[in-house]
This record gives structure tokens, sequence and C-alpha cells, in this order.
């Protein structure tokens, strides 16, 4: 087990974590604040992988490309949260997970409708190709240092963004005192409207980063929004910093168990292990602390 | 719906069913006995979520677990359905229990997020198996053998058996639910700090209702590997979780009776559409969004399993939110 | 003289800055009806939830017929006969009320593990139900769905299942709220039934059926008992009145020299 092999991981588990935790911001958002399941969470990944790719093929410029698929992506969320969401509220948890599942559906199926069941390939912008060495005898992708920088200075923005800002207070008020934000006349429906656009431009964000690195194709938001919904649960619900902390155990913990097991064990069972591990420590977590590292104490 | 309407109305349906043979063509057998199993989960799933309160997203889990067992006895000789179903049920229920200790641990949100992890668990561990074919599983020599008279390869008399399987697992819950272990069950839907207030352990209680609805899907996962005669991962995505659910609110929650007409929609919806469309589930997802937003309560009412005497009446139709959880001393 | 049926020493329970519960003693002696009042924010809430098992004290101890309860869950203390009945109406609403009462006293059993004859069929369940709905005002509602009730059956559903317990000692949270004139004196009346037959511990803010029914009155104030004793001893207490003061000092004072107008 080299040096290199071992700070090389380390990083990928960071830059995994990193996107978790863009992931995991919107599950927790909406959940804290509208108090709903969106099991479509995924999907939102997923698209912004297909809008990225779109996208690209009319414009050389990569930054371009990204505005464009954001905006749509803003757009799809704003619907969304319209149609589906809204009428959700205050309904009971299956109706929501249900609903939720229902659009995972379709935009699953939507997406090969639109462009096939042949994945897409995303590449990874010249500038940020190749490799450097960050530490003596180590060299890591560059693309993977930018993305997980990136998704450092998007988390540095949400914390200015939430506990500096006008509506950053709102959100927070939001999520305890509904009815006392409602009264001081504020529009809650646009409120809400906007954390989920928010959630699902993160999601998309996520998707776009990790596109070069995945595939693009139908389905491919699901697994990463299962492993999403075990870092709300390890971190806790309703609570970003739990967001980040969860995603980060994970992500370094299932990249790590990745390649440790299979030295540690042989054949079969190192398979099964990797594969489960994550949700090993999970149930760990909740032997633990029913609610997660920061969870607070509600339902 | 007076206690007798109800008891004509199951009879009909039994004799309904079992006429499918008659229309001639095995196809309609093969359907209606995969409308029968599916039914079968999906009453488990009720039993969780109609009449426990409990949102699971991982019964396929238990579901898989069921088929992998049949399958993995079967390659090793063992076929009497004797031997065979008994233990995809014990196998089961033993693994839903210690999921359930865990998972039961945690409520609303959370407690749907662990079940879906789980199942997802379970789900990775089979995929990883790849002595057992893994993503593609296996394949079933010889369907389990009830009766040494009964041909079960033959699709009509296998259909029969399951009937008759699911005809007692139906009978079964529905006493369960009106016995007084179904009441504490019930009670822990509608108010579960109530419960704990006039001295039930609520815990053990849940935790029992949770490893009886994973042995019924066990079983059901059992008969479909007899079906299919193979055995797969797809069994247990947490997509097939999803799709009991659905079936569930398609038939209505809380009525028992109500998920297996809902596993029907289910099935025909999937032949009828996929005939038309490869992309079947994108009318599917349609179908679940639609009857969630456009109907808010039971659409089968009627359906729901009263008590003999009359006295008492499930609501049916939809989840209550989870009581708020006393912030205390439960030991358990 | 015997012990207390109910005794609490040194309960504290604080939330972060806030000290809800305040070093706080508390004895119940058995058969006593023993009121427990207070101004709003007081922390009886707090104190009700430490009281069944709800809430975890930071400190203290609470005694229930000699046994240290203060690790006991909920359900445990239940068991053990202390039951109480919900400020805001708690029952199952998909259940008649006959089947509401026939749950609490199904609880009673060592388990419910019975899978198979119907719950409803049972008349060692179903008799003490109905004879307790009977007790309560709520005869011939038996079958009514609990959903369907109006606010004051609720009230009166709200002991029954209390009641249906068995238990030894009642802890009543309000069981007056949100009555109308006439359903009050019903409540009144069943609460004076009751003061024979159970130690209770009651909460409440309605004066009359304190001054009138109590043996024993406790003053909470700010997390903590500043008074306690006779009704005649606490009408006249300074404290007590200066407690009140701004809050419904009016109707306290109208309590005093003998019952209140009704």
């Amino acid at each position: 087990m080299s040096f290199q092999l071992v700070v090389e991981q380390l990083f990928n588990g960071i830059q995994l974590g990193m996107m978790l935790f863009l992931m995991a911001v919107g599950v927790t958002l909406v959940f804290g604040i509208m108090r709903v399941i969106n099991l479509a969470h995924g999907s939102m990944f997923m698209l912004g992988g297909y809008f990225l790719a779109e996208a690209s093929t009319h414009t050389h410029w990569t930054v371009l490309a990204f505005l464009e698929a954001t905006v749509a992506i803003g757009l799809i969320g704003v619907v969304v949260e319209l149609v589906v969401l809204r009428p959700l509220y205050g309904r009971s948890h299956l109706d929501q997970v249900l609903a939720t599942f229902g659009l995972t559906l379709m935009f699953n199926e939507a997406v090969t409708m639109i462009w096939g069941r042949e994945p897409l390939f995303l590449n990874v912008p010249d500038a940020l190709d190749g490799s450097i060495t960050i530490l003596p005898g180590v060299q890591y992708p560059i693309y993977r240092l930018a993305i997980t920088a990136f998704s450092i200075v998007i988390g540095g923005l949400l914390y200015l963004l939430i506990n500096h800002t006008r509506v950053g207070a709102l959100i927070r008020a939001g999520s305890d005192k509904r009815e006392i934000v409602q009264a001081l006349g504020v529009n809650i429906g646009l409120l809400y409207t906007l954390v989920f656009a928010l959630g699902a431009i993160l999601a998309a964000f996520a998707g776009m980063l990790m596109g070069p690195l995945l595939s693009v194709e139908s389905g491919i938001g699901d697994p990463v929004l299962i492993m999403t919904l075990v870092v709300v649960v390890i971190g806790g619900m309703g609570s970003i910093r739990g967001a980040l902390a969860g995603a980060l155990i994970v992500g370094v913990f299932d990249t790590l168990s990745r390649v440790l097991l299979p030295m540690l064990f042989g054949g079969d069972a190192s398979a099964a292990l990797v594969g489960m591990a994550v949700y090993i420590l999970m149930a760990a977590v909740l032997l633990v602390s029913r609610q997660g590292i920061f969870g607070a104490a509600r339902g | 719906m007076s206690h007798h309407t109800r008891i004509i109305f199951y009879l009909a349906l039994i004799a309904l069913a079992a006429c499918v043979p008659a229309l001639g063509d095995v196809f309609y057998t093969r359907l209606a006995t995969q409308i029968a199993i599916y039914g079968m989960v999906a009453m488990s799933v009720d039993l969780l979520v109609g009449y426990t309160g409990l949102l699971t997203f991982g019964q396929a889990g238990f579901f898989g677990i069921g088929a992998y067992v049949t399958g993995i006895l079967s390659t090793h000789g063992l076929h009497s359905a004797f031997l065979v179903w008994p233990a995809a049920i014990l196998v089961t229920m033993l693994v839903a229990l210690v999921i359930g200790a865990l998972a039961l641990r945690t409520r609303g949100f959370q407690f749907i997020m662990v079940t879906l992890a789980f199942a997802q668990m379970i789900y990775y561990f089979w995929l990883s198996q790849r002595s057992l074919g893994g993503e593609n599983g296996f394949s079933i020599p010889k369907r389990n053998v009830v009766f040494g008279f009964l041909n079960m390869e033959d699709h009509t008399t296998f259909y029969y058996v399951v009937l008759v399987l699911l005809v007692l697992v139906a009978i079964f819950s529905l006493r369960l639910v009106n016995s007084q272990f179904g009441m504490v069950i019930r009670g822990i839907r509608d108010n579960e700090r109530r419960v704990f207030a006039i001295g039930f352990p609520a815990f053990r209680y849940k935790l029992a209702m949770f490893c009886i609805a994973g042995g019924i899907a066990g079983l059901a996962g059992a008969l479909m590997a007899n079906h299919t005669s193979h055995v797969g991962t797809d069994m247990m995505s947490w997509q097939q979780s999803g799709n009991f659910l659905a079936m569930v609110i398609l038939g209505s929650s809380g009525t028992l009776i109500g998920p297996i007409l809902g596993a029907a929609v289910f099935t025909v919806f999937q032949q009828v559409v996929s005939d038309m469309s490869s992309h079947w589930l994108f009318y599917f997802g349609l179908l679940i969004v639609l009857r969630i937003l456009l109907f808010k309560g039971s659409l089968f009412r009627f359906l729901s399993a009263a008590v003999p005497a009359g006295q008492e009446t499930t609501a049916g139709g939809g989840v209550l939110i989870d009581a708020p959880r006393p912030a205390g001393l439960e030991t358990e | 003289m015997s012990d207390p049926l109910l005794s609490v020493r040194g309960l504290c329970k604080r939330f972060g800055a806030i000290v809800a519960t305040d070093n706080l003693h508390l004895d119940v002696a058995r058969g006593e009806m023993h009121a427990l009042i207070g101004p709003n924010g007081a922390g009886k809430t707090t104190l009700i939830g430490q009281l069944t098992g709800e809430i975890r004290p930071n400190d203290g101890t609470i005694h229930f017929d000699g046994s240290d309860i203060t690790a006991l869950s909920v359900d445990a203390r239940a068991r053990l006969g202390l039951a109480r009945s919900f400020q805001i109406s708690s029952v199952f609403d998909t259940f008649t009320a006959e089947g509401n009462v026939a749950l609490s006293v199904q609880a009673r059993q060592t388990h419910s593990f019975k899978f198979w004859t119907p719950a409803a069929s049972i008349a060692r369940l179903r008799q003490p139900a109905r004879r307790k709905l009977s007790a309560v005002g709520l005869a011939g509602r038996d079958g009514t769905v609990a959903a369907d009730l109006a606010h004051g059956e609720h009230r009166q559903l709200e002991l029954a299942m209390a009641l249906a317990t068995e238990p030894r000692m009642l802890l009543l949270d309000e069981p007056m709220a949100g009555l109308g004139i006439h359903e009050s004196k019903a409540m009144t009346a069943l609460l004076q039934s009751l003061k024979s037959q159970f130690t209770i511990l009651l909460i409440e803010h309605d004066m009359d059926v304190v001054f009138s029914l109590a043996d024993l009155i406790s003053v909470l104030v700010g997390g903590r008992i500043i008074a306690s004793g006779t009704p005649d001893e606490i009408r006249a207490n300074a404290d007590v009145r200066y407690a009140y003061l701004g809050e419904d000092s009016e109707e306290f004072l109208a309590t005093e020299g003998g019952h209140a107008s009704h």
C-alpha cells in the first residue's frame, strides 16, 4: 500500500464527499424548510449532465454551456416545485415519496426519449486536462482538484448566503417558524420555489462536474441519490453542517473501503463488503445516535 | 360496507381469479400468477404502511431474499416446498429482525431512507456474489414440489397453488389487523404517543409487524422465483420497492385487499403500455403522479377491513404523518 | 401517616440557558386530590413531561409508591399505575370510543401478542370499556368513531382512557380545557366522583374547580413550587397573589372567602 495510493484515494474521497455535499444540501434544505421528501433529487443530478452535454454541442465555451445548463435546470426546478411539489406540502409522507418517485421514473425515461438510450460523454475541459504533482511523488488529475475546489467555493458561498443575507435568514427562519415568516409578509411560496430551485441547481452542478468522470445516462442519479440519503441520515437531517460532515465521512469511507477491503479480504467477500460498507457505517451511526451526528431532535 | 357484503365481495374476487385459466391462453394464467404474487408483497407493504404507519421503501429487499434462498436451496438439490418456503420465510424474518431493530430507531423521513438504504445493502450483497451470477442471477431448473401428485411445472396448477397461498395470507392478515396485536399496531399508526401513555412498549410491536411483513414478502419472493424459474437482483432494486408502494397507493392503503387490486393495475398497465411504447415507465410514473395529485383520499374506501362485529373501521387512504415522538426514556 | 404516593425531589430541567424546572419538590399523598396551579410559562408542561417520562430531567428523583421511577420509560410508568390524560385530546382517531377505551384496558395485559381473535369480540376487553365510557358520561357513544366526537366528548374520552388502565394515580392535564358551561359542570361532578377512588394530581387553570375540589394546592412559578397548602392557605398567601398579579388576578381574588360563583 503505497503513499501515492493513500493520498490519491484520500483526495478522491474528499472529492466524492464534496459532490455528495452539493446533493445533500438540496435534500436537507427542502426537507428542513418545506418538510417534503424529494426522491426526484437524483434526477436533477442526471439532468445536469444531460443539459451540459446538450449545451456543449451548441457552444465551445465551457462556461457558457455551464451557465445555459444551470438556467435550464433552474427553470425545471421552478416548474417541478410549482406543479408537483406545492400540492404535496402538508400531505402524507407516502404521497410525497411516491409522487417524487413517479417523477424520477418519468425523468429517467424522458431522457431516453429525447437523447436515446446510449450514454452521452462529456469531456474534461482542455484547460483542466492532465495531472499535476500535488505532493512529492504523487500525481493527481487537475480536473478532480478543480471540481473539489469549485464545490468548496460553492459551499462557502452557501454559508455566506445562509448566514449573512436576508434571504438566508428567511431560509433559516422558514425552517423553524413558518408562520412567523408568513406573518412578516414574506411570500412564503416564492421562498419555497427559490429554495427548491437552489437545491436542484446544486444537484445539477454535482451532475455536471461528475459528468466527465461518470457517464451521462438514464438512472445515473439514482445511486447518487441513495448515497445522499445515507449522508443525510449519518449527518443529521436539517443541518447543513451535518450535510458537510456526513458527506465527507461517507465520501472518504466509501472510497477508502473500495481500495482497502479487497486488500484485506479476497474475492466475493470483499466485493460484498465494499458494496455494503457505507450502509454498515450508517447502521453503526444509528446505533449510537438516532438523529445522526448533527441531527435536530425533530420528526 | 357491512361484514357480509364484504365477504361476498371477497368470494367473488376469488371466484373471478379462479376462472382465469378458463380463458384458455396460458398467457393470462401466468399474468394472473404474477398479479397474485405481487399482490402478496403489496399486502405486506400495506400492513406496514397502511396499518402501522411505517413507510418502508425496502420491502423489495425481503422479496429478493426469499427468492435467493429458494434459488440457492434449489442448486443444492432441495426442492420440497415444505422445506424451501418455510426456509425462505424464516431467513427473511431473521434479516427483518436485525434490520428492523436498527431501522425502527428512526422515524418518519429517516425511516424511509434507512429502509431504502438497507434494501440497497441487500441488493449490493447479492449483486456482488459472482458465483450466483451477479446482476444476471441464475436459473432454477425446476419448481418446488408441494405434493407429489401436483405437477408444479404446469402453469395452471402452479397458479392455483399461488392463489391458495394468497388467500391464506390474506385471511391471516385480515385476522391480524383486527386482533389485539392489530389494535396496538393501529393505535401506533393513529397516535404512537398515546400508545406509550397507556402502557404499551410500542417498539416490540412495530418490530414484530416488521418481521411478519418481511416474512410474507419472503414467501412471495420464493413464489416468484418459482414462477419465473429465475432469480436476479432486479427483483430487489429500489425501483421495485417503489413499485410495491405504488401498488399500495393505486389500490388504496389501509385496505389489504386494495393493494392486490393495485398489483393488478400495475401488471395490466405494464403489459398494455409496454406493448404500445418502449417507454412504459414514463407513463407509469405519470400514472402515479396523477393518482396522487388528483385523488387525495382512498379510492377503495369500501374495502376497509372492518372488525366482524362492525365496531371499528380503518380510515384507509394515505398514511398519517407520524405523531410527535416522546422525547424521552423509551428503553428499547 | 403513610408515605406519599408520588414524591419528587430536586427536579431540574434545563433547555440550554432556560431553566424550566428549578430544584422542584412535590409530594402527593395517597388518596389526595392535589392541584397544581401556576401562571402560563411556569413550567407545567415540562414538569408533566418529566413526571410521565417523556422528558428526562437533568437532576433530581421521582419516586412512585416507594420505587424510583426517574429512569423509567413512559410505558413502564403507565404499567406501574401512573396514568395521565392529555391537555390536548390525544386519542385514536380511527377507533370508536369503545375501541379507544378497550385498547387502554388491553394495555393492562402482560402482552398483546395475540394475532387471531378479533379484539372487538373479546368481552373481557369490551365490557370494562363500556363501563368506563358510562362512568364518564359517554354511554351511547360507544360506537362513534373518535374523530367524529365533539370536543367535550373528547375530553371525556381522554379521562375514560386514563381510567381504563386501572391506575393508582391519575395525572390530569387541564381536563376542563375548552369546555362549555354544561360540560364543565359535568366534568366537575365527574372529578368529584373520582376523588374518593384515586390519588389525583390535577393541573388546572379553572380556579373554581381547583378551589372547590382540591385537598391540597401547590403553586408552580418559574419552575419551582413557591407555595403548597390547603385552599384557604393558598388564598391567603401573599406570594401567590403576587405571582398572579397581572395574570388572572381578578379571577383569583374572586375566589376569596368561600366557593366561587358558578
